[in-house]
């Protein structure tokens, strides 16, 4: 199999770390060659974050370029257009459509573009645009985001439900485990 | 495994028995996972020169032992380098350093592979994380075979990727320790005597990088060949499969002569592709092989496969763009961050800051833009220090340097005494928030723990400064507004040395809990903004009215001493 490439992106702090674990786990676990990316250090201040995941039967580059991504994954509604470049032609965004203004938007120096999903659809991109702030509040925590999200992609991977519910169940703690199966449930169905 | 577990495995496997290194990003995770291991000594030291001796100690004594640094740090450990390469180890002894193309997080790109040439030590570059588990094994082995320290040098891309390792079983070998003073002690008969034996040993593993499988060729057509390492192999192995012809290089220094001349006769065209400098490349011109290199590939930053295969000419892939300007989401201090009401009263008052690295950098950028100066580890205090000595009166009273705790520990403190000895009237803040913050909470001679948690001893910052001659020392609370400022207009006006330390925990430990939200009170606010100009991410400004974001906010309560109108409260 040719490798696949997923993008994920958001606001330091959003665990996309719990998310990229949960597919390496996942993907792994499928037999897999998988490659996953991320940058620590200065970036994670509550600033643009961004983790690669690639795999496929033998995965060499860990990082994904201009035009090479079949999905991504976004946290935040401006950091899905921020690398939208980065999206093969009839790949795919998953994108919470929660509003993170950044700095240079707080202190008024930049506006905060409200309907840029729109303008990405126009251009025929495959947008999937959900609430997952509320779904996560409504599982139980907002700090779920990552699985509801997690939960609207594995509609579109090819890898059996239960899969995903294992490997949710070995990558978060036992006290989170039903909050995030409800999570998950919630983003799956959304 | 992220690369950089995968080294910590390598050299668990290999014996390693002590590791002494200073954190730093990306190679911070190295040590934390070796200190994972009980069986492995662990421990943050103060600064890199210090985590390079200690581990040269440990060599000396028999013990497989090994440090980790970036590459800025890897400046820091130089004195030390240059001369245990003249020494040799008796143990097998790894240094390992990562470099940050990109500057993901860094104050610049240096490229390690420098220092390398430059103490004639020899360097591995893994690819992936199975070679950096491999590599950090082989490393100890070939450190004891050749006589040498051996480096394994990382970037970013390797240190911070995840992918499968097969892990083996640990095996350890100590070596007595004998007394050698013509190997060891490096006075000028001594070392005379020893510079020749680097030379050969150069020679030697020059011989060695002629067969050694850490290097291999991977033959397609004859048209192109590739001479890569790192994570720049992957990039081309990503464009070109297995069409091309690569010599992908495992060790960077020394590199091959007969190999690479061999290799070039089999290809029509030769490129060298490495991210920076052009050390492979300079390499091969010395030798008389002729190769296309830097004209064509930059040496500024990171390369992707996507950058290489565009300068080779290959068609770019489809993709869309967004119309509408995206705002930057720049890295910034947190929601609560202690820095911050310091910073605030620094800005307020128009003082100029010379400041240091860490987490406490972001109080350069707006709406603080508090700092006038980041150079490296410790600077801001000798740097205040030449300041002063250079404006006297014209600066003294309106200048002064930030320094965080574990950076003071590092190299600020040998600043300080110097304001103390040569007696410039310097007011230092020292920043402490009792943990090493930007690389992700280490902990440091300050905080009176150790690598593992357990209780260590603890320096105390005001004994310190008091012994050293500095008789003016006060503690402040940053998140008191009118404490920090009272004390800074006071310290910048006595006419002796002064050391302000603002003292408060870093928000995100886990031992610090969070207080409720603030709220702003919509009808006693009068969009005067003044609560804006201290950066706080979790205020903004919604309908002309203060709002507080109650998932950020951890109600620090320093907005609420902003507020002319009592408009922020519980």
């Amino acid at each position: 199999m040719s490798t696949t490439s997923l993008m994920i992106v958001g606001v330091g702090g959003q665990g996309a770390l719990l998310a990229s674990k949960l597919l390496g786990r996942l993907l792994m676990g499928e037999g897999y060659d998988v490659k996953i990316s991320e940058v620590h250090g200065m970036s994670q201040r509550g600033g643009s974050v961004v983790t690669y995941v690639r795999f496929g039967d033998k995965v060499y580059s860990p990082i994904i370029d201009k035009g090479e991504a079949d999905y991504i994954v976004s946290f935040e509604k401006i950091e899905a257009a921020r690398y939208i470049s980065n999206l093969k032609k009839g790949g795919c965004v998953v994108v919470n459509t929660q509003q993170i203004d950044p700095m240079p938007v707080i202190i008024g120096a930049a506006e905060y573009p409200e309907s840029i999903l729109d303008e990405l659809r126009a251009k025929d991109v495959d947008i999937d645009a959900i609430d997952a702030l509320s779904l996560a509040v409504e599982a139980g925590s907002p700090k779920a985001v990552n699985i509801v999200l997690m939960g609207r992609l594995a509609k579109r991977f090819n890898i059996p439900y239960e899969k995903w519910i294992e490997a949710i169940k070995n990558s978060v703690a036992p006290k989170f485990i039903e909050m995030n199966l409800k999570a998950f449930e919630l983003g799956y169905n959304a | 495994m992220i690369g950089n577990e995968a080294v910590a495995r390598g050299l668990y496997e290999a014996g390693v028995g002590v590791m002494s290194s200073y954190p730093g990003t990306p190679s911070t995770e190295i040590t934390e996972f070796e200190a994972k291991y009980d069986e492995v000594y662990c421990e943050w030291a103060p600064n890199e020169k210090v985590a390079m001796e200690a581990a040269f100690g440990a060599s000396l004594a028999g013990v497989r032992s090994a440090c980790a640094m970036k590459h800025v740090g890897l400046n820091v450990a130089a004195d030390p380098l240059f001369t245990i390469s003249y020494t040799g180890v008796n143990a097998g002894m790894v240094i390992c350093v990562a470099d940050d193309p990109g500057m993901h997080s860094s104050q610049n790109e240096q490229d390690s592979r420098h220092y390398a040439i430059a103490a004639k030590l020899p360097m591995l570059e893994p690819a992936d994380s199975t070679e950096a588990l491999r590599f950090a094994k082989e490393a100890f082995k070939l450190s004891e075979r050749f006589d040498a320290p051996f480096f394994i040098r990382m970037c970013t891309r390797i240190a911070h990727s995840q992918s499968a390792v097969e892990t083996g079983e640990r095996t350890c070998s100590a070596k007595p320790y004998v007394k050698d003073p013509a190997k060891y002690i490096m006075m000028p008969a001594n070392a005379k005597k020893r510079h020749p034996v680097v030379e050969q040993r150069t020679l030697d593993l020059t011989e060695f990088a002629e067969t050694c499988d850490l290097n291999r060729e991977e033959y397609g057509d004859g048209e192109i060949g590739i001479i890569t390492s790192g994570t720049c192999y992957q990039y081309v192995k990503e464009i070109f499969g297995d069409s091309v012809s690569v010599l992908k290089l495992g060790m960077i220094n020394p590199l091959p002569i007969r190999r690479i001349k061999d290799f070039s006769a089999k290809v029509k065209k030769l490129y060298v592709i490495e991210e920076l400098d052009p050390i492979i490349e300079t390499h091969c011109k010395n030798i008389g092989v002729e190769v296309i290199g830097k004209e064509l590939f930059t040496n500024i930053g990171e390369f992707s496969q996507g950058y290489i295969a565009a300068q080779l000419g290959m068609p770019e892939k489809a993709c869309v763009s967004a119309d509408t300007a995206i705002p930057n989401r720049p890295p910034m201090m947190c929601a609560g961050c202690p820095h911050r009401g310091m910073y605030y009263v620094l800005a307020k008052n128009k003082i100029t800051v010379l400041g240091d690295i860490g987490c406490y950098t972001l109080g350069a950028v707006p709406p603080l833009n508090a700092l006038d100066m980041t150079l490296c580890m410790g600077a801001s205090v000798s740097g205040l220090h030449g300041f002063n000595k250079a404006l006297g009166a014209e600066s003294e009273g309106k200048t002064v340097c930030v320094i965080g705790d574990s950076t003071f520990m590092h190299s600020g403190m040998t600043g300080l005494v110097n304001i103390a000895y040569n007696g410039s009237n310097s007011t230092v803040i020292i920043l402490d928030n009792s943990i090493t913050g930007m690389t992700g909470h280490q902990q440091n001679p300050t905080t009176g723990y150790n690598i593992k948690g357990d209780p260590a001893s603890k320096v105390s910052l005001e004994a310190f400064c008091s012994a050293i001659g500095i008789r003016r020392v006060r503690v402040v609370d940053p998140y008191n507004l009118d404490e920090c400022e009272k004390a800074v207009k006071e310290e910048l006006a006595a006419n002796e040395p002064s050391v302000i330390i603002s003292r408060r925990p870093c928000v995100l430990l886990k031992s610090v809990k969070a207080k409720p939200a603030l709220k702003v009170d919509a009808d006693k606010c009068r969009s005067c903004k003044k609560c804006m100009k201290f950066g706080c991410p979790a205020i903004s400004i919604k309908n002309g009215k203060a709002r507080i974001d109650a998932t950020l906010c951890v109600g620090c309560e320093v907005c609420m001493q902003l507020c002319p109108f009592d408009a922020i409260g519980r």
